[in-house]
Order: structure tokens, then sequence, then C-alpha cells
């Protein structure tokens, strides 16, 4: 009986440290991998203690398990009527009651100090060098990098994952749902401080590697941060449900030496400055109608005619779009009319020429509305779509 | 079956359990909801800072410390306002009146009305963080194509916790145009 | 004795009786309906969740999916399921001829039906059913919602209104109706479980209807609850909800403990250990369930202090969830056991439940909450405690009453089947998900990165397998009861102790209508 029982306990346990081994190996790379069970350190010494106090707690609950499913299942193999056995009586017993409260107590509070330790640390602000706002929108991600100047650079990073990849038609790329257009660049071996809101719904932020998750609650700011020691690419997604588009926001981060960001910023900073000077400038209604006619000749007369009268396209001349809300006709000038020869042209024309043609539109061929639109006007609407 | 002394002690039973029902149910409304606004208010917690002008009350300046002020401006869904801080970071003293201006413009053919709301990090900065001029205080409205500067005027209280060196001033800029009007009894423009 | 059966026939008995033990068959037939509804539900995230790509539906069904599966199951399913078996089994537990309020009663259970047809609906309506979780955070529930977030309010006004009658019901059962003689001490620990839960329910869920009131006002009155645009705050709503939802769990697990501790003891021969300490543990945990409810929320921008409070607090609950699995397996142990499939669930149980538990010590550590918080990993934790917890103690309770409600042993092979079949399609949905967790996949996605394809193919097999036990256990139950073999033991089980067992096999209408002498 005695042996039989020591032999199935050997049996029974070979997997639990099969499991355990898997467990400690399996987490290693900072991008997950196939089989992954297990957290990774990631890239930080707040992940790295995260993953320790992770382990330390596996540890325990593994520990209590065997002990506690080992009394359960010897007794389920040994104390069987089939076996014979006969009933005990015994129901109570204050002592035994008093031992297992108090023990599992002092475990949790054992278990309580380092938690409060990283927690503390988490919460440590101190010494912070950067500062990015990150906003939530559905369904993207946009930065901001704070600058003490005013010089602030600020994009939108939006999945780049095909429509025909998601609907399988064509095969899937490696980071499937995980690549995006613009990412996140960060300098390595900095204490960067995350001020994360929100557009529209909760989402939130979150980068395994970087141990942060923060919640993005419109309206309100929160921060956080992370200190990455290891330069590389991490990714992350959106953790916490923003409606439609919820799985397909990933965040792609790409810690770089310092001199690499110092480049990549610059080189941001400039593409800003000159959309900024652009933005900054006003101009006239005359500036903009002659502006505005040549691009109206280049681009819209064929489907528009001469004077705004139609054709293929509707006319503009007393157009309710043309002589109606602004930021409609933004709209469809911007993004067109999908499915029909209205193409989206605000991949093709800049800000200035998008604005120069749509006060045209609203101030030629009778329609005289008498309002401007100005470049800011068109990067405004398209930052909030 | 049932006596009639039970009876009665069923009645009681119910009696006293639906009085525990409807006090939950007003619970949530008259403990719960103004509960929390005067915890986030008293402690500053998710850097609500509260509506209210704060009196200037003559303190002296600690030039002997610096703190950074970080501006940052946020429109909500559906507000194509420009709207934006002219400083991005300003330096004071606690205890120093300070002035900066977020410019605001409405680049749509219709008139609107913004709320600004403010938010502030770390949270609990929020109770150090006096306000005696804001531009949040009130909803802004702003004609079709109008702009506006709007001043922001505040002091850093000089018990603002030693280990705090940099507060971030989030404004988040809601459309309310719709609910002004429903409470506006002099029609909007 | 009371051997006379219902006064009216056919459909309208069942509509207008006021019998707790049919008001309890068709709570149970009730769930199980709801629990095919939201299984089927669960069964198109798992099938779209089989490979990566989106194959059988688009994300904004899909995000209905995970919500209405969430919903019917919690308010459709488990809560109705351990409200059938209370209204079945408590007068008879206690030696009373009926529950105290029976014509509430009957209104409670009529709720019901019409309230999640109305829900179903909601799937057949423009803008489609609730897409925002079952957790409904705003303003994704308020300024975004599909139009149907009305419908949604009312069911939910509803559904608490059935609850709340019910448990008022409960407690003036247990309180007034007892058998002289059976102090509260005395009373089976299903009862007990059963009390304290009934309380829970009386504080939360009027706390729910208010929520979804303030809800209703932000979206059709103008009021900005939740909105910060108005002065409100979206964190608000979070509060309020988890202050419901977390003892909301405690009210879904607590008769599921009852269960477990009445069938034990039955099947080990032995009297339940330490009986005061359960007693004494069930309410301590009712207590502290109140104080936790932030470790929901670790991520969303508390204050240091408050994450701590309710770190500490939610660590603290461990210890009397652990003493009562401590108290289950002493009982087991120097008894005399057999393994017939009540035992067979409650083993799996305890086993189960506990590592749900251990996953929830994980969780309650905040800094360690940051990479767990809404990931798969608390998914798996969930089911663990839900499933394996809830759903076995209902499956046990079933095989172990079901030969005193209808008079006919059920097919003891199959149960058994019912069981390992089951258990073995529970842990490959379920333990493959603590691995997704970890590894980094968020929740409520239709679609997912490359490297987490194996576990969730894993988990989609493990959820067909599941799901197709579920139809043997139905076969079986429906076989018993139209041809099953008959049995007139009071008795039903050797081991088996407490009032139910001591009147005629099946029950008849009317039981206790002279109350029993308890010494």
């Amino acid at each position: 009986m005695h042996s039989q029982a020591r032999r199935l306990f050997k049996l029974a346990l070979s997997p639990v440290l099969l499991l355990l081994g898997l467990l400690s190996t399996g987490a290693l790379a900072e991008e997950a991998q196939r089989w992954q069970m297990n957290l990774s350190p990631g890239v930080t010494e707040v992940g790295a203690e995260i993953y320790e106090l992770h382990m330390i707690v596996i540890w325990i609950c593994v520990v209590i398990g065997v002990v506690v499913f080992g009394a359960m299942f010897y007794s389920v193999f040994t104390h069987r009527k089939s076996k014979g056995a006969k009933p005990a009586d015994f129901h109570e017993s204050t002592a035994v009651e008093i031992a297992w409260t108090v023990v599992p107590f002092i475990i949790l509070i054992v278990m309580a100090f380092p938690a409060t330790k990283t927690l503390l640390e988490v919460y440590n602000f101190e010494d912070t060098e950067l500062d990015i706002l990150v906003t939530g929108y559905q369904w993207k991600w946009k930065y901001e990098y704070i600058d003490e100047n005013g010089e602030n650079v600020a994009f939108f990073s939006n999945l780049r994952t095909g429509k025909t990849e998601i609907y399988n038609e064509d095969g899937k790329g490696e980071h499937y749902l995980r690549e995006v257009d613009e990412p996140l660049v960060l300098p390595v071996n900095t204490k960067v401080r995350f001020l994360v809101t929100a557009n529209d719904v909760i989402h939130s932020w979150w980068v395994p590697s970087l141990a942060v998750k923060k919640d993005a609650i419109p309206g309100f700011i929160n921060e956080t941060w992370s200190k990455p020691l290891k330069t590389g690419v991490y990714r992350g997604q959106c953790a916490e449900l923003c409606g439609r588009d919820h799985g397909y926001m990933p965040i792609v981060v790409h810690v770089v030496e310092q001199d690499e960001y110092d480049s990549w910023l610059a080189g941001k900073k400039v593409k800003a400055a000159k959309i900024k000077s652009l933005m900054d400038k006003q101009f006239t209604l005359d500036e903009q109608m002659v502006a505005g006619k040549t691009v109206y000749n280049q681009y819209c007369v064929a489907c528009h005619g001469v004077n705004g009268e139609g054709g293929i396209g509707n006319a503009i001349a007393g157009s309710s779009i043309a002589t109606g809300d602004i930021y409609g006709h933004i709209d469809m000038g911007v993004n067109g009319v999908p499915g029909t020869a209205m193409q989206a042209f605000g991949a093709q024309l800049n800000d200035v020429d998008m604005a120069a043609v749509l006060t045209f539109q609203r101030n030629a061929f009778g329609n005289n509305m008498g309002d401007i639109i100005q470049p800011i006007d068109v990067y405004n609407f398209k930052q909030g779509q | 079956m049932v006596d009639v002394s039970t009876d009665g002690n069923i009645t009681k039973t119910v009696g006293k359990l639906s009085i525990v029902v409807v006090a939950m149910f007003a619970f949530v409304f008259v403990v719960m909801v103004p509960l929390y606004d005067v915890l986030c208010d008293a402690l500053g917690i998710n850097g609500k800072t509260n509506g209210e002008r704060y009196q200037v009350v003559e303190s002296a300046i600690d030039s002997n410390r610096e703190i950074r002020i970080q501006f940052v401006a946020t429109n909500n869904a559906g507000m194509p306002w420009e709207f934006r801080p002219t400083d991005s970071v300003m330096k004071v003293n606690p205890g120093a009146a300070n002035n900066t201006v977020f410019y605001a413009r409405n680049p749509l053919a219709k008139d609107m009305v913004a709320q600004a709301i403010p938010s502030i990090s770390p949270s609990r900065a929020a109770e150090y963080f006096h306000k005696t001029e804001c531009f949040c205080f009130n909803q802004q409205p702003l004609a079709a194509g109008e702009q506006a500067d709007m001043a922001l005027q505040f002091i850093i209280d000089q018990d603002l916790p030693r280990d705090i060196h940099t507060i971030t001033l989030s404004y988040t800029i809601f459309d309310v145009t719709a609910m002004a009007a429903a409470n506006a009894p002099v029609a909007m423009r | 004795m009371g051997a006379h059966g219902p006064a009216t026939q056919g459909l309208m008995r069942w509509v207008t009786t006021t019998n707790h033990k049919d008001i309890g068959t068709m709570y149970l037939w009730f769930s199980f309906a709801m629990f095919i509804m939201g299984g089927a539900f669960a069964m198109i995230i798992r099938a779209e969740l089989f490979q990566p790509g989106l194959q059988i539906v688009e994300p904004e069904f899909f995000n209905q999916m995970t919500t209405m599966h969430g919903l019917v199951m919690v308010f459709g399913a488990i809560m109705p399921s351990f409200v059938g078996l209370a209204n079945w089994m408590i007068p008879m537990m206690i030696g009373a001829p009926d529950m105290a309020l029976p014509r509430m009663n009957n209104l409670s259970f009529w709720i019901l039906p019409p309230t999640f047809l109305l829900l179903a609906s909601t799937l057949f309506m423009e803008g489609g059913a609730p897409n925002f979780g079952w957790t409904f955070y705003a303003p994704l529930s308020t300024t975004y919602a599909p139009d149907t977030v009305t419908f949604f309010i009312f069911g939910v006004h509803l559904m608490g209104l059935s609850s709340i009658m019910g448990s008022i019901n409960i407690i003036a059962t247990v309180v007034n109706l007892r058998a002289p003689g059976m102090t509260y001490m005395k009373m089976p620990m299903f009862v007990w479980t059963w009390l304290i839960t009934a309380f829970l329910l009386i504080a939360v869920m009027p706390v729910l209807a208010g929520l979804v009131t303030m809800m209703l006002m932000d979206i059709h009155f103008g009021t900005s609850f939740f909105s910060a645009a108005g002065g409100g705050d979206p964190v608000l709503f979070q509060h309020v909800f988890w202050f419901f939802g977390h003892p909301e769990v405690y009210i879904i697990i607590l008769p599921a403990f009852g269960v477990v501790s009445q069938i034990i003891p039955t099947f080990a021969r032995k009297p339940l250990f330490g009986y005061d300490s359960m007693v004494y543990a069930t309410a301590s945990i009712a207590f502290l369930s109140f104080i936790v409810w932030a470790h929901h929320m670790y991520t969303v921008g508390m204050p240091v202090a408050g994450e701590l409070f309710f770190m500490y607090a939610t660590m603290l609950i461990a210890v009397p969830t652990g003493v009562k699995v401590f108290n289950w397996i002493t009982t087991m142990w120097k008894g005399s056991m057999t393994f017939e499939t009540p035992m067979l669930f409650s083993i799996g149980f305890v086993f189960l439940f506990t590592i749900g538990g251990f996953t929830g010590v994980m969780l309650s550590l905040a800094p360690v909450d940051f990479q767990y918080h809404d990931s798969y990993f608390v998914v798996a934790h969930f089911h663990y405690v839900m499933v394996a917890g809830a759903v076995f103690s209902m499956s046990a309770a079933v095989y172990y009453w079901l030969p005193k409600w209808c008079g006919k042993m059920y097919n003891e092979s199959m149960g058994k089947a019912h069981f390992w079949i089951s258990f073995v399609g529970f842990n490959l949905t379920f333990f493959p998900q603590h691995f997704l967790g970890l590894a980094g996949m968020p929740r409520r996605i239709p679609d997912y990165a490359l490297q987490f394809t194996d576990f969730n193919t894993m988990s989609s097999i493990g959820a067909f397998i599941y799901g197709s036990s579920q139809i043997l256990f139905l076969f079986n139950v429906v076989r018993t009861i139209v041809a099953g073999k008959p049995t007139s033991e009071e008795k039903t089980w050797e081991g088996a102790e407490g009032l139910e067992w001591t009147v005629p096999t099946p029950a008849p209408y009317h039981t206790f209508s002279t109350p029993p002498e308890v010494k």
C-alpha cells in the first residue's frame, strides 16, 4: 500500500515539475514568444521586481497546493469505503482552526512586505527626465513629447496591419496586429514620465516589457513612469474595452541610444516647425481664392465643371455641402465618399492646398459664404478623426 | 399552517428589509456621489481641482524652491477647436502669483460653447495648486471663427510636499453647446 | 402529511403556483436554458478566437457576444440556479411548509423570463445588443452606447427587483419559519450560506439599481454623473459598480460553498469538520467583501494609500476562504468515502476553486496586477472560481438532490462521464488562458497577434468539449425524470443527514405542513 502511494505521488509530481520548469524558462525574450507561459521581467528594474514578486507568490502557492492537495488526494486514495475504511467521528478542533487561520495570515504578511516595497517604487516619480503625453483615441494612440520651450512634437500611432491580413485574404506578417505607422521612440536608460489621458472613452496603455499599464480616462490625467535599460522594440496593446477596434490599437515603442533619439527628435521638430509655420499663417480671402482656383482647376474641374456646374460629380454652385457646415465640407474633401468617384483627397492634397480649394469652393460660383478655411483647420480636422 | 404570530413576525422582517433596500438605493445618490466629490476635493485624489476661485492669502515667496509646471491641452472627441497652451513649461516659486494664457479658436461656421476641465498630476498636488483666475471656472463661448486668449492665474502653495518637483496641469475641452443651450434662458447668438 | 398535488393543472399551474418546489423547478429549468444561451455566445467567442484573423464575426458583434455572455451567465444562469436550489431546499431543510411569502416568490420568478427575452431580443435591434462588457463602464456605456442600452438598464432593474424580492423571502423564511428546536447553530450550512448571501443581495442590488439609474439620467436627462464635461467622473462609475460587483461575486460563490458543505460530509460519512468555524468564516467573507472593491481598479490612477489599503484588505479575504477549504478536506480525512457523481463534482470543486483562489491571491498584489489586469490571466481566474466553482457545485447539487425531487435515480455512469469530460474540457479551456495573460494578451479582443495562437486554439477545443458534456448532462437529467429507475428510499445516500432526507422520495407536494421536532 505504502510503496504504491509513493509511486503514485512521484508520478503525480513529475508533470508539476515539468510545468514549473517550463514556467521559469518560457519568458526570457522581450517579444512574446509562441507557447510563452510566463510573465517576462522585461527591460526595467521595476519589471524585474514585479517578476520576482510574481514568482515568489507562485512558489508559495505551489508549496501550499502540494501540501493541501497532497493531503486531499492522499485521503481520497486511502480513506475509501472500498478499502474498508471506517469513518472517524471527530468534527471540530479549536486548536486546528486557530492554526490554519494564523499560519496563512502570517504567510500573507510576509508577502505584503515586498509587494508594498514594489508598489511604492512604482509610485516614486523622483528624477524623471522626459515627459510624454499619451492620449487614447478610438482607435489609436497619440504621443506628444512635451518640450521645455514649447516645441512639442505630436503624432498619431495607428495600426499598420491591413484589412486583407485581418480578413485572411493575405498571409499574416510577423508582427500581425502589433505594428504601427509611427512608433514611440524613447532614449535608453532614461526615466520617462507618461501622462495618460483619453479623447473619448476609457482606454488603457499597456506595454508589458516596460512594466507599464495605466488607464486613460477622458477629462483626467494619470501619470506613470518607466526606465527601459535595454534598446529594442517593445510592443503592447490597449487594455480596456473601448469599442469596436479595441483589439486593433497596439503600442510599439522603440528604445534607442541617446544620440539616435536626439537626431530622431530633431528631425521630428523640423517637420513640426514646418507645419507650424504654415499652420500659423492665416491667409486672406483673396490669397485663398487665387491659390484655391489653381488647385480646383488641377484636381476638381474634371468632375465638378469649370463653373462649378457639376458633371460626373455634383454641382459645387449652390451645393449644400459647400454652403453648409465647414466641418462637413472639410470631411468631404479629406475623406471623400467611399465607393464613389469622390476620392479621399486628404491623402493627395496637403493641408495648405486643401484649405485653399475648399475656401475657393465656398466663395466661388455664387456661393459667397465669406468663410476662410485655414490650413490649421484642415490639420485639426484630420487630427480629430 | 403558519400561525398568526409568525405571520406578524414575517411582516416585521419584510418591513425592516424593505427599509434596508430603499436605504441602499438612496445611499448611492445621497452618500456615494457626494462623498466621492468631497473626498476628491479634500484629498485631491484623481487630480480634480475644485472649480473655486482661490481667495488670495498673503504669503511669502519661497525663492529657494523652483517647481516646474507643465501645461497640456486635450480636445475631447468631436471638439474641433484649436486649443493650446502658449507656455508649455513654466518655472515658478511657491507663493508667487503666475500668469499664463491658453489660446483657443473656433474654426467652424457655428457658434459654440466649450467647457475646459482641469486635471492635475501628481494628483496629490491638486490641493496645493490654487487658481485665482481660470477660464475653466466658466463655460467659454466662441462665435464662429472667433479666437480668444484665455487667462489662467495661479499660485503654488508653500506647503507643497517637498518631493514634488514637477506638476502637470492638463485641460480637456468639451463641446457643451447643447448643454449650455438647454440651460441658458437667453438664446445663444 | 399533505399528500395532495397542485390545485390547477396544465400551463396555468406553473403560472400561478405558489409552491416552493414548483418555483424551484422553474428557476432551475430557466437557469439551465440561460446556461445554454450563454454557452452558445461563448461558443461563438471561442470559435472566432480559434485562429488569428476574423473568420466568423465582426468586432462589433464580438463585443456584443462577450457582453451578453457575461450578463446572461451571471444574472441569468448562475444566480437564478442557486435561487432555485434555495427555493427547493431551504423550506425542507428547516422543516418549514413553504417560503414565508409564496406569492411574492411566484412574482420573483416570473419577472425573469420576460426580462431575459427582452435582453436577448436586443441582439436583433438596430445598433445591436449591449456591447460594452458585462461591467458596462461609462462613458462607453453612456455617451457611446447603442440605443439598446436603455433596454439593458430596464432589464437590470427588473432582474434586480427579482433578486431583492427573492432575498427578502429567504431571510423572512429562515428567520421566522425554522422548526422548533432548530436554532441558528443547528441549521445546515446550505441554509447559513444562503442567509448570509441574501443579506449581501439586499445590501448591493439596490446599489446596482442606483448605478444604472445614474446611467439612465446621464443618457436621457442631461446629467453628468460620469462625464467630466459636466463636472462628473468616469471613475465614480467604477467605484459604485465594484462596490456592488465585489459582493456580487461572493453572492455567486457562497451558496456554492453551502452545497459542497452538505455533500462532502454525506459521501465521507463523517460530520462537517468545524461547523462553527464555517459559519464564522462565511460571515467574515461577507463583511470583508464590502471593503475590497477597488482591487478591480488598481490601474485607474488611485493614490498609493488607496492601493495599499485595498491590497491588504483583499489579501485578508484569503484567510477565511482558506479556512473553509481546510475544513472540507478535514471532513474528508479519515472518512469512509465513496465517489458517486455529486462527490466527484464536490472534490473537483475543492481542487479547482482553490486553484482559482491562488490566482486570486496573485491578483491581489497591486504592483503585479499592473501586468495581469485586463489580460486573459483575469479571465482564467474568474472562470476557475465561477465555472469550476459555482457551476460544478450546481451540477453536484442537481445529482445529489434529483432523486429526492423526482423519485428516480440518475444514470451513475453517465454522471461520472459528465464529470470527467467537464473536468478535462474545463481545464483545457481555461488553464492555457493563464499563460495567454502572462504572455501579454488583453481581454475582450476578437483577434490576436500570432504568438498567442497555440493556447487560443487549445482553449477553443476545450470549450467545445466542455460544452458538449453539458448536453450529456441535459440528456441524463431528462432521461432520469422521464424514465429513470424509480427510487423510494427516504435517505437516497447512506451518509446523508438533514430534514430533507426524512421526507418521502419523491418529496410530496407539501412537506412539513406540521413542523417536525428537531433535537
